[in-house]
């Protein structure tokens, strides 16, 4: 496959472009695979990869139902930061933005990852000493974290509604800096371009449909298109995994669907070149500005159980009044499209990588909605934890006997109720 | 919108009502083991289809409601009264 860089570009422009290659085949499934990826999201794709690139296991395959990053991949408001503090996540999520930041070169692929700084609004000394708090330990971890003053914000970011008038009248930021966005679909065509390149079947339009399970083993998966055989499987199917459980004749789990919406505005000249967080009690907002010049953003779940791709009005209407208390100048804006995606939200707001009850089967979810800038690290220590059989330190207590032990991994410290995890 | 017919308001968007969460959960007696426990509190089918769920009518009467919905096409198939009491008084004015 023709590599991309500067040579290669210029060439083919000269040649009005008839050279390049397909980027990734389209393969039927083999009879038998040492592993079987259940999920081309970006979780699922970073997975098979890193499989390949860290453990050199190449006979695996990605199966995935509709096409890849068709699911939540493709849904995101892409998101990174790593502004996390309990155990175990902190050192998770930072290492993947130490991913992020030689993504493009590691995939040999532009994901267009832009370290633009997270801006998380405070508004109340509570707020402010929580935010202190949170983005101490990410110092004392080894990540980035600063505080910003009113006057500095206001210098920054001068058009945030900071009027006398605003009924949450906005005290300052924790700011992380290396913190930012990528190209959703960038990272998917890139994970699948690079995955494919070692010889990993990605196979689209594949459903599983069910399992052929003897004992604690799974000998194969049964799919939409025909029996495939496998040594281990993985699950990385997002909002769809207490489905997939089932189908294996497991029964429940730490985790709700619930969906989550997100807008995208008609293109605008450069208006914001941070990604803006706005949280108090009852409302939740966040918001950056696309390279193709839309705003895009979104606010909470739909807070009923759901697993219908679809969205409600009452949260277009909350978003939209969210918008308009912390970034009036929006007003006129149209809106140009909105959509939803079904997210595995967990008991306790953190995810899973981990064994299960049948020895074959590793399971990837619980990422609420929090998993695009995860993907790296989730592909790093999934492949892992199959290859070797054994998490890693770092997600040891990321299974689904921690709340057996007593272990919550509660950044909210909100309880057990997936909804209140946002 | 989803309309709920509640028992003692009738008919109203759900925008007024706060979602409980699954109403198929049973809690087990106090000394119950750590395991049962964890079970119910933990635990979920995450049923996709028809399932049973608490709503409480927030902005309304605020009772709790047992309500039968599907979670894939949010069609519901009933609602009444959370409390078995008031649910059989009710069933049986009707
Ligand atoms: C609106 C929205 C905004 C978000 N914003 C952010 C954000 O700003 N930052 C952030 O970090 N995260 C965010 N997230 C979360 C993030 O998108 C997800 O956590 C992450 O994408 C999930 O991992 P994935 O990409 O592997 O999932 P998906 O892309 O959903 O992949 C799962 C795949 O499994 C496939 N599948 C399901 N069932 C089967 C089957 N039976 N057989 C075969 N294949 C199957 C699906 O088709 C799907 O392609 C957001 C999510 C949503 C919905
Ligand atoms: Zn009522």
């Amino acid at each position: 496959m023709t590599r991309f860089n500067a040579w290669n570009v210029i060439k083919n422009g000269f040649l009005k472009n008839p050279k390049w290659d397909r980027q990734w085949r389209d393969p039927e499934p083999k009879k038998e695979y040492d592993i079987i990826i259940v999920g081309a999201g970006l979780h699922g794709l970073a997975t098979a990869f890193y499989l390949a690139k860290n453990h050199n296991i190449k006979n695996v395959a990605v199966v995935e139902k509709g096409w890849l990053g068709g699911g939540n991949a493709g849904r995101n408001t892409t998101i990174i930061r790593s502004n996390y503090m309990m155990p175990g996540n902190r050192e998770f999520y930072e290492h993947s933005l130490k991913l992020w930041e030689n993504l493009s070169h590691e995939l040999n692929y532009n994901v267009m990852f832009s370290q633009r700084s997270h801006v998380n609004l405070f508004h109340s000394p509570g707020a402010r000493d929580s935010n202190a708090r949170r983005y101490n330990t990410m110092l004392l971890h080894g990540s980035d974290a600063e505080f910003w003053s009113l006057e500095k914000l206001k210098k920054n970011i001068p058009h945030l509604n900071y009027g006398p008038n605003s009924r949450f009248p906005i005290m300052g930021a924790a700011v992380q800096k290396r913190a930012g966005t990528a190209r959703h679909d960038a990272v998917a065509w890139g994970y699948a371009r690079a995955t494919d390149k070692y010889g990993i079947d990605i196979i689209q339009n594949c459903e599983v449909l069910g399992f052929n399970r003897i004992d604690s083993n799974i000998k194969s998966l049964i799919t939409s298109k025909g029996e495939i055989k496998c040594k281990k499987v993985g699950f990385a199917v997002a909002g769809n995994t207490s489905r997939l459980w089932k189908m294996t004749g497991l029964n429940s789990l730490p985790i709700e669907s619930h969906k989550l919406q997100a807008f995208v505005s008609e293109p605008l000249k450069p208006l914001l070149d941070q990604v803006v967080v706005f949280g108090v009690g009852g409302a939740h907002f966040y918001i950056s500005q696309s390279d193709k010049g839309g705003m895009v953003f979104g606010g909470d779940i739909d807070w009923y159980k759901s697993y219908a791709q679809k969205g409600n009005l009452p949260i277009v209407q909350d978003v939209s009044e969210a918008a308009m208390s912390v970034m009036p100048c929006l007003g006129r804006v149209r809106l140009l499209r909105h959509w939803s995606g079904i997210m595995d939200m967990s008991m306790d707001g953190s995810f899973f990588i981990c064994k299960t009850p049948i020895d074959n089967l590793y399971l990837n979810a619980g990422w609420n909605y929090g998993g695009f800038k995860t993907s790296p690290a989730s592909g790093w220590y999934f492949a892992d934890l199959i290859a070797n059989n054994r998490p890693d330190k770092i997600i040891e207590n990321h299974d689904l006997k921690r709340f057996e032990k007593g272990i919550n991994i509660d950044e909210r410290g909100a309880g057990p109720d997936p909804k209140l995890h946002g | 919108m989803i309309r709920i017919k509640c028992p003692f308001c009738g008919e109203r968007d759900h925008s007024e009502f706060t979602y409980g969460g699954d109403g198929s959960i049973k809690y087990p007696e106090l000394d119950a083991s750590i395991k049962e426990w964890v079970q119910a509190i933990f635990f979920r089918e995450n049923i996709c289809g028809m399932q049973v769920e608490t709503w409480h009518h927030s902005s309304g009467c605020r009772m709790w409601l047992k309500v039968e919905r599907d979670t894939l096409t949010h069609e519901i198939k009933s609602v009444e009264a959370a409390h078995d009491g008031l649910a059989k008084l009710l069933r049986r004015k009707q």
